[in-house]
């Protein structure tokens, strides 16, 4: 009972936080109703971007992984939403000390309220800004999990995610976008996440992957999709929530909102078509997963460079940018002989890298007055400022999972063993089946000769 | 000429095979079925109701082989499928009377 009145008072208090923070801000400036329901509805399609990822890996995955491969997505929305509200935003956004991170001051959300925080959004709930910024933190962790899917323990991998997301993610997400962050103010110019999401998250997977090592059998077994007309729905579900993950990052309703959910709709159909295009001249047919696989690269690549560059350009970046990954996921990968399953690294790290570059050659003052010039435009130095962003992006992915693998592993295993593999994750981690074609018994304490009456708890022997 | 029938875990398919062709087996036949032996199944979870599975899924091959080769395969196979835990499978073997290749009209040992 007294550890019960313990956490009644704990959760009180936490309850409180926010509302003393409201009652603060009572002054603040006004909020902006057509700006705060575009970003709330953004942030509610961006968050079914990760059930659509959990799907589009799924589809990926060999029929006895499936449960696992769409959970590995799906935790992360429980994980890291916790996670945010709890520390991951105020390390992110909060003050910053010493331009590397947030300070703790906004932890529980503390000061985090229902009035605008004019440092990054003037005209919307700072919650609202908050919330955003969240379905962003849960979608990347999860990304990663399509490199070491059908071979990571389910609890390494949970315990994975977290940390990733702390000390990662949340440091990176502060140099970039944090009021004071290092890289915000070289003036590395990053629109809705190329750097932050997709270059770490991809780099980051590349890593996993080689640490975790190959699946069981890869290269010896048949390791195709089980299900694509799964993995199509789940490509759908990002490119919809793709509109709120770059239009929304506007933060607002306006010209430069319309100008980017262009720019991304023409760069993402740009990559489709390149994809499909070299697909066809190196295999001979054009393949509908080369076709999602192409539209997801366009939408990584024009990520970082959706605000800040012309129509053209989009197609452009989208266009180079489905060839760059199709070349690192159908040539390089095998030259190379790592094995990420789903081609996270392939198409999120090389994708994002591409996208963070192509930012410094096409980004456009004519386009978007807050943004720079890039190359092509007469502004050399952008480039080399994305350059140093995208190099220190990788530096602390690199380093940042090796030691993160490195620490997990001497408290639990990393790696499912070969038994483990060959009979599936989702018995061995999660004991569901997906499919049940085959399968045949009864619940416990129903007895089914008995027409279902109660027989207590036994288990039927047979 | 005898007839090998092996009920292995889905999951021992891949090795299986793999052995089998090496020796110089060419001709399968593998079939999606559900059984139990020994065993008594295992239990899954769905949303806290317990379930006990107790007729698994499970694989079964089929080889057609020369006599002389039957006790070597049966060996390859045991190793191959083996785990050492309850529910590795079976392997029956039996005589067969003649076997037929359709496409040429081949007879006996020939036709396999």
């Amino acid at each position: 009972m007294k550890i019960l009145r313990v956490i009644i008072m704990a959760l009180s208090f936490l309850m409180t936080l926010p509302v003393l923070a409201w009652a603060e801000e009572a002054a603040a400036p006004a909020v902006d109703t057509g700006d705060t329901s575009f970003i709330l509805i953004s942030a509610a399609i961006v968050l079914l971007m990760t059930p659509g990822l959990a799907l589009f890996y799924g589809g990926l995955s060999r029929k006895k992984n499936v449960l696992n491969t769409i959970m590995c997505s799906f935790i992360a929305l429980g994980i890291i939403s916790i996670q945010w509200a709890f520390y991951g935003y105020s390390l992110s956004f909060g003050p910053d000390v010493g331009h590397f991170i947030g300070s703790l001051d906004w932890l529980g959300l503390k000061g985090v309220g229902l009035e605008p925080n004019p440092d990054y959004a003037a005209t919307i709930p700072h919650q609202a800004f908050m919330v955003f910024q969240m379905v962003f933190a849960i979608i990347t962790p999860a990304i990663i999990s399509g490199s070491v899917a059908e071979r990571m323990r389910f609890p390494a991998y949970l315990a994975f995610i977290l940390l990733w997301a702390t000390f990662i993610y949340d440091p990176v997400a502060h140099w970039v976008w944090g009021v004071g962050g290092w890289l915000r103010n070289l003036g590395a110019l990053d629109f809705a996440g190329g750097t932050v999401v997709h270059i770490i998250s991809g780099v980051s997977a590349l890593v996993a992957a080689m640490y975790v090592g190959k699946r069981k059998g890869y290269g010896r077994e048949l390791m195709i999709p089980h299900n694509l007309p799964m993995t199509v729905l789940g490509a759908s579900l990002l490119w919809f929530g793709w509109f709120g993950f770059n239009a929304g990052s506007s933060l607002g309703a306006g010209s430069l909102t319309t100008m980017v959910f262009v720019n991304t709709q023409l760069a993402t159909a740009a990559a489709m078509l390149s994809w499909v295009i070299f697909e066809w001249i190196r295999h001979g047919k054009p393949t509908l997963l080369g076709a999602v696989s192409g539209a997801v690269a366009g939408l990584v690549a024009i990520t970082p460079a959706c605000g800040f560059v012309t129509s053209m350009s989009a197609i452009i970046i989208g266009f180079i940018g489905g060839f760059i990954c199709f070349f690192s996921v159908a040539i390089m990968k095998a030259k190379l002989g790592y094995d990420d399953s789903f081609d996270a690294f392939g198409v999120h790290g090389m994708g994002g890298t591409w996208g963070a570059i192509a930012t410094g050659l096409f980004a456009s003052k004519a386009a978007n007055e807050l943004g720079n010039d890039g190359v092509f435009y007469g502004n050399p130095d952008q480039l080399v400022t994305q350059l140093i962003a995208t190099a220190a992006s990788w530096a602390v992915a690199v380093v940042g999972t090796l030691v993160l693998l490195k620490v997990i592993s001497l408290f639990t295993k990393l790696r499912a063993s070969d038994e483990e593999q060959e009979t599936g994750l989702d018995f061995t981690q999660h004991g569901e089946d997906a499919y049940t074609e085959f399968v045949s018994g009864s619940p416990f304490g129903v007895d089914m000769t008995a027409g279902g009456a109660p027989v207590g708890a036994e288990k039927p022997a047979f | 000429m005898t007839k090998v029938e092996c009920i292995l875990r889905p999951a021992k398919l891949e090795s299986v095979k793999e052995a089998v062709n090496k020796f110089g087996v060419h001709g399968i036949t593998v079939t999606q079925v559900i059984g139990c032996g020994l065993q008594k199944g295992h239990t899954n979870v769905y949303r806290g109701q317990e379930y006990s599975i107790n007729l698994l899924p499970k694989i079964k091959v089929e080889i057609v082989i020369p006599d002389k080769d039957v006790e070597e395969i049966i060996r390859i196979i045991t190793e191959a499928a083996r785990t050492g835990d309850i529910g590795d499978g079976k392997i029956f073997a039996y005589r067969i009377d003649n076997a037929v290749r359709i496409r040429t009209g081949e007879t006996g040992e020939n036709a396999i």
